[in-house]
């Protein structure tokens, strides 16, 4: 029982209420004052996880199954610390370029209460919390995404809204119907429970739902369709913040769900979760090969990550998992990155056009020194992250025999790293030709927003360098995380048992 | 009674889909709060749909408590699709303003390539 465990949900959503303050400089006070604190408990957390400590704390002293469990493993902590440093970052990001209109219509509270909702899926170690959890997420995001009201962001908001809703009823049937069959929904207990289970077809069904539930925020193929609609509409920091961290929780409760208590079900789904990884690669690539709004060509890569990130539940070992967990860190980083850079650009030239922009490594020598390094991250060239990632994924995958994965995962690759070429040519080096129209002219910032955005995104991107020099720290933290998460016999792994012990000491666990 | 309820739960899902599948943006919005409704009654049957006792210590015994835990999920779902909905209404409602009908099929810009 430690009260550090709530932290990461308490402050975020008091930011959240402190930012509604009504002067400007107060509320930008009461923001930074929050994300800081955010990142400082998650740093903390990290800190005392570091060791190999799982925190668990049962809600009013109540032992599991019936008291909700939040609990903190290492891949708790490092998606919190993930999301803290892309919050605290893409925060400041978001100060410098954010429009008065939108800021006065509680954008900052929004985005508090997004990270609010982040962290509380990353904390909590019960079913319906979790739904709960994407419930406050998905709405504080409908909201960033179709703040403004511009036309695009209201068609590209219906889509997101819609899609989004049916995910989460599939979600909360798969855990109405979880509960009707085991009857908890303590994620530590169900793993005990279904493990016991004799009947392998009703777990399936519910892995099946869960899969297309997690699936569809996740964007995997077919479900991604919102996404590239979507994405490009709000304004950069919020793309930027949805394209590095939203479609990841949809992985991380694959993860958890998937792995942690229906391990026997996902083995079954697993020639289904090889092709819909393949597929999801593929089509995202090719998609953003076609693109020419920098933004849109983003979004799409995002979806081709997932399928990289689909790869290691597809290929279902510990050291695939651990891979995953490493190539999530490094994603999440690199692409947040990006779509940072992508807005620098855009607030010094006007655009996010390929066609419109040109010879920005000659203005800016800065902007294109760090998008080099973010794009070769993540098209996966050694020494930057993206490598590592990669390499431990298909090393993985080769262990495991499978081959096709790998093919296909180094051949995307290869595309990635053709479409971020594409980029280049036509963002940093070819002369510029174009005329600009008079919607698309340098954003007037001043000297310090246009130093916070900077710095912003050269921090991110010696995050992504610095990842890719040493990841041995990382590499270790995710082999701990998965060898945590993953079963180790029937009903048992680190997390259960974590669990079940902290459970144990307050008054036991009655069937 | 579990027959009504599979049956009840079975045609709302079914007008649900139908509606979101329409071109029009309020039968949309309509269908949308059909599903959850049929989440929230599928929810209701995962506890027993037997009448059992008020699940309170003391006042009835263990063995003949009704369990509580659905309802309080389908409370808390109805809240949440009660915000979700009241959003949808206004997204609908300024969506419609900006494209000038509740068509879907005109919202499609997003999807082309010439916007900026």
């Amino acid at each position: 029982m430690t009260p550090l465990i709530i932290f990461p949900f308490l402050i975020p959503l008091i930011t959240g209420f402190s930012a509604l303050l009504k002067r400007r400089g107060r509320r930008r006070v009461a923001f930074s004052i929050g994300v800081t604190a955010n990142l400082i408990a998650a740093v903390v957390i990290m800190a005392s996880t570091y060791d190999g400590t799982i925190l668990i704390s049962q809600m009013g002293d109540h032992p599991m199954p019936f008291g909700i469990s939040l609990v903190i493993d290492s891949l708790s902590a490092i998606m919190l610390l993930l999301t803290a440093v892309i919050a605290f970052l893409v925060g400041i990001f978001a100060m410098a370029t954010i429009d008065a209109n939108r800021e006065r219509f509680a954008f900052f509270p929004l985005f508090a209460f997004l990270v609010a909702g982040l962290n509380f899926a990353f904390l909590t170690g019960d079913l319906f919390s979790l739904y709960v959890a994407f419930e406050i997420m998905l709405m504080s995001s409908f909201v960033m995404l179709t703040l403004g009201g511009e036309r695009g962001q209201l068609e590209g908001g219906i889509k997101y809204v819609t899609i989004n809703l049916i995910s989460s009823t599939i979600f909360v049937v798969a855990a109405g119907l979880t509960y009707a069959v085991a009857g908890t929904l303590n994620m530590a207990h169900l793993a005990i429970r279904f493990s016991q289970l004799a009947d392998p077809g009703v777990t399936l069904v519910l892995a099946g739902m869960f899969l297309i539930a997690f699936g569809i925020k996740a964007a995997i193929f077919p479900l991604f369709f919102w996404l590239p609609a979507s994405y490009h509409t709000p304004p950069i920091a919020v793309t930027a913040l949805f394209g590095g961290l939203l479609t990841k929780v949809g992985i991380y409760a694959m993860w958890r769900v998937l792995i942690l208590i229906l391990p026997a079900a996902t083995a079954i789904l697993q020639p289904l979760l090889i092709t819909v990884s393949i597929f999801t690669m593929i089509v995202g690539v090719l998609g953003a090969v076609a693109q020419m709004d920098v933004r849109r060509l983003l979004s799409f890569h995002v979806i081709s990550q997932i399928g990289y990130l689909l790869m290691s539940l597809a290929i279902g070992t510990t050291d695939a998992l651990s891979a995953g967990i490493f190539f999530m860190a490094h994603v999440i980083l690199a692409k947040t990155a990006l779509f940072l850079i992508s807005g620098i650009v855009h607030e010094l030239e006007g655009s996010y056009h390929l066609k419109h922009l040109g010879s920005v490594a000659k203005r800016h020598p800065g902007a294109a020194v760090m998008f080099f390094i973010a794009a070769l991250a993540l098209a996966g060239i050694p020494p930057f992250s993206g490598f590592w990632a990669k390499f431990l994924l298909l090393r993985a995958g080769i262990e495991a025999q499978q081959y096709l994965l790998v093919g296909v995962g180094l051949a995307v690759s290869l595309l990635t790293l053709y479409s971020m070429i594409k980029i280049w040519n036509e963002v940093f080096w070819k002369p510029n030709t174009y005329t600009p129209s008079a919607d698309e002219q340098p954003t007037p910032l001043t000297r310090i927003e246009r130093r916070a955005m900077i710095g912003a995104a050269a921090v991110m991107v010696v995050l992504v360098f610095a990842l890719g020099i040493a990841p041995e720290s990382m590499i270790s933290l995710s082999n701990r995380a998965a060898a945590e998460l993953f079963p180790n016999g029937l009903g048992h792994s680190g997390y259960v048992d974590a669990v079940v012990a902290a459970s144990a000491e307050i008054g036991g666990l009655s069937e | 009674m579990t027959l009504l309820f599979a049956i009840t739960i079975g045609v709302l899902f079914a007008c649900g889909i139908y509606l979101v599948f329409r071109r029009s943006l309020v039968r949309l919005i309509i269908g949308l709060s059909l599903l959850t409704y049929a989440a929230n009654l599928m929810i209701f049957t995962s506890g027993n749909l037997l009448r059992r006792g008020t699940p309170i210590a003391g006042e009835t015994p263990p063995e003949a408590m009704s369990d509580p835990l659905p309802q309080a999920l389908i409370l808390t779902a109805i809240v949440i699709s009660f915000g979700v909905t009241a959003f949808t209404l206004a997204l609908g409602y300024r969506a419609s303003q900006a494209v000038g009908g509740d068509d879907l099929d005109a919202m499609q810009t997003t999807d082309r390539e010439e916007m900026k």
